[in-house]
């Protein structure tokens, strides 16, 4: 069966700074990647290496400049999302891209009800929409919460760490975008929970035809949900291509040192394995 | 939210009395006129000083006993046996319109003729101390209320925008509120009001007291304002919000107000009283409400008499027991109200 691999969404030389007071940090030094329609792109790579600040970038989340200077293009649908209006990107977020957020108990306003905090986005992209109560209820329920009547009254405090990214995951799909960013949408989650989790993006994905950005440093979920995969590290991607190829046949000395280091079951191991940077740098 | 509110302030005993003790007061604010027997300036030169008078329950109904001055010089009085008056309830007395627009001539109770009620007694020129204590209350009562709402408006809007914004906004916003706040309150207080008081009237007067006061109160609350708009404006689900598409307005309305109001509902409470506090000094030293009209302030200063403490003339501190009361119910409602907003606090 013929696959046509349309790209939904590129990067093209994109280089992001931070302007300090008397320094600056360029935490994406020129990178460029694309996502594919319906598919999966796993951003991998240690902590500091600008996965986060790169998905945030696409949508413009960023301090304004001089604080943050993004450059580069970022193109969807032939609209360059970082050169369009204040008004047009507004319309971008939500409804052609959303995101969900590593904590989840952050994500969500303490002072309302998670019911409350859903219809906002909903009502937000679909102004004219009625009966907003029962769309509420519907968009807990398919992402898994039991006893969606009676919950959506419920404060985020009262849920569980899994069930609140569950709301917030119901959230960014109330206006059904096109491409959904996770940020490490499991990694202050337990690993039940996060398997949990995983398969509810995956079921949601085939049902809605949404394609994926997922920001993460696990390998176990990349191997598992991804189709391709990039590689940050210190700003830059390293390695680039599909899961298949980079996980079974690594080029990069880094993106090798970081399969290295993911202990295994079974083997044993008296140490667990480090990266050398000083090698890396060499 | 609001249904939930009301529910909880039940719960609450302390909270929910402070409550209802302001909320007669308020009441009693409104009705004045209905409830107080007399004006703030009706005098009876006969009957100076006179203590509170006693009620007496005779042939079925409610009367006033009625006193005769014994010692002219030392305002002594003394109930004459079998002296007594009838107390009419929602009787005809002096006219008023009533909440300002109805044309009513119905007070609660009324005595006739000669005869005076003097529930909390009468001052140096015979004025009925509940009555003033009672018009008085409008004064004091409602300079909290409009006070704090200008200084919270004015704070929240220029507060909230600097620290969402941030910037060059923010920058020469907090240069004026630190300006704001360098200008020795009290002096330009007593300055303004001495300068300006060949153009108003009394009751001219009173607003521009209030505007002064919250002019001098607002740049503390915008500074506190901004540093808690901006320590939410870095909170995640504000992100999220933005994340989504929601608009800078909305997001300042919708996430970052309503997680302020904890703070907003105490600073709100604890300042009230400062302003009733405030209008009762300025008043006390001559440079607030004047003449005829009666607050709270103005009465205690006109306490301010040997005459009162020696000859133990006690009912005209009521006033001051009247804030004493207003103000520590407005410190616990705003503490209750502040455990009721906190979600957390929700079992």
């Amino acid at each position: 069966m013929e696959e046509t691999e349309q790209i939904l969404l590129e990067a093209k030389d994109l280089e992001i700074t931070f302007h300090g007071r008397d320094e600056k940090t360029e935490a994406v030094r020129g990178i460029s990647f694309s996502l594919k329609d319906g598919k999966v792109l796993a951003i991998v790579g240690e902590s500091g290496s600008g996965k986060s600040v790169t998905a945030l970038s696409l949508t413009r989340l960023l301090p304004e400049p001089p604080t943050c200077t993004v450059s580069g293009k970022v193109e969807l649908m032939g609209k360059n999302l970082l050169t369009i209006s204040k008004k047009e990107i507004r319309q971008v977020r939500g409804k052609e891209i959303a995101y969900i957020f590593q904590e989840p108990s952050t994500s969500l306003n303490p002072v309302f009800s998670i019911g409350y905090q859903i219809a906002e986005a909903i009502k937000l992209h679909l102004p004219k929409v009625k009966n907003i109560q029962k769309r509420v209820v519907d968009s807990l329920r398919r992402v898994g919460i039991r006893d969606p009547e009676k919950r959506y009254k419920d404060y985020p405090h009262q849920l569980s760490g899994g069930m609140q990214q569950r709301v917030m995951i119901a959230m960014a799909l109330a206006c059904e975008p096109r491409i959904l960013v996770a940020d490490e949408p499991t990694t202050a989650l337990d690993v039940t929970i996060q398997k949990q989790i995983m398969d509810l993006l995956k079921e949601l994905k085939e049902n809605l035809g949404m394609s994926i950005i997922l920001i993460t440093h696990n390998f176990g979920i990349i191997a598992d949900f991804a189709d391709d995969v990039i590689v940050m590290f210190r700003g830059q991607i390293v390695e680039s291509g599909s899961v298949n190829s980079v996980l079974n046949n690594p080029q990069h000395p880094y993106t090798k040192a970081l399969l290295a280091c993911i202990p295994q079951i079974g083997k044993k191991q008296d140490r667990l394995t480090t990266i050398d940077y000083a090698q890396l740098d060499a | 939210m609001k249904r939930n509110l009301l529910k909880e302030l039940l719960s609450r005993p302390l909270g929910l009395t402070c409550f209802i003790i302001l909320s007669i007061f308020y009441l009693s604010a409104i009705f004045a006129p209905f409830i107080a027997p007399y004006t703030t300036s009706e005098q009876n030169l006969k009957k100076t000083f006179h203590p509170p008078t006693g009620l007496i329950w005779k042939k079925g109904g409610w009367h006033v006993k009625i006193y005769e001055n014994v010692d002219s010089t030392a305002a002594k009085y003394e109930y004459v046996q079998g002296n007594y008056a009838p107390i009419r309830f929602f009787a005809k007395g002096y006219p008023y319109k009533f909440l300002g627009l109805i044309p009513s001539e119905r007070h609660l109770f009324q005595v006739d003729e000669d005869n005076k009620i003097y529930l909390l007694g009468s001052d140096s020129t015979g004025r009925d101390t509940f009555s003033r204590l009672l018009y008085g209350s409008r004064i004091s009562l409602s300079i909290g209320l409009i006070g704090i709402s200008i200084t919270m408006i004015m704070g929240f809007v220029v507060g909230g925008l600097s620290g969402y914004y941030g910037g060059k906004l923010d920058f020469f916003a907090m240069r004026i509120v630190e300006f704001l706040m360098a200008i020795p309150g009290l002096y330009l207080l007593l300055a303004l009001r001495s300068a300006l008081a060949p153009y108003f009237d009394s009751a001219q007067m009173y607003f521009v007291i209030v505007i002064i006061l919250a002019i001098i109160g607002w740049a503390g609350t915008a500074r506190i304002i901004r540093g808690m708009s901006l320590s939410i404006r870095s909170r995640q689900f504000v992100l999220a919000s933005e994340s989504m598409g929601q608009s800078s307005f909305k997001i300042l309305f919708r996430h970052i107000l309503p997680n302020l109001t904890s703070y907003l509902l105490v600073a709100a409470t604890l300042s009230i009283p400062g302003y009733i506090l405030g209008e009762a000094a300025l008043s006390f030293l001559g440079l607030g409400i004047q003449e005829p009209s009666a607050s709270w302030g103005l009465m205690l200063s006109q306490a301010q008499n040997m005459k009162v403490f020696m000859l133990n003339f006690w009912w005209l501190l009521t006033p001051g027991l009247a804030i004493f009361i207003t103000v520590i119910a407005f410190n616990v409602l705003g503490d209750t109200l502040r455990d009721i907003v906190d979600p957390k606090m929700k079992v």
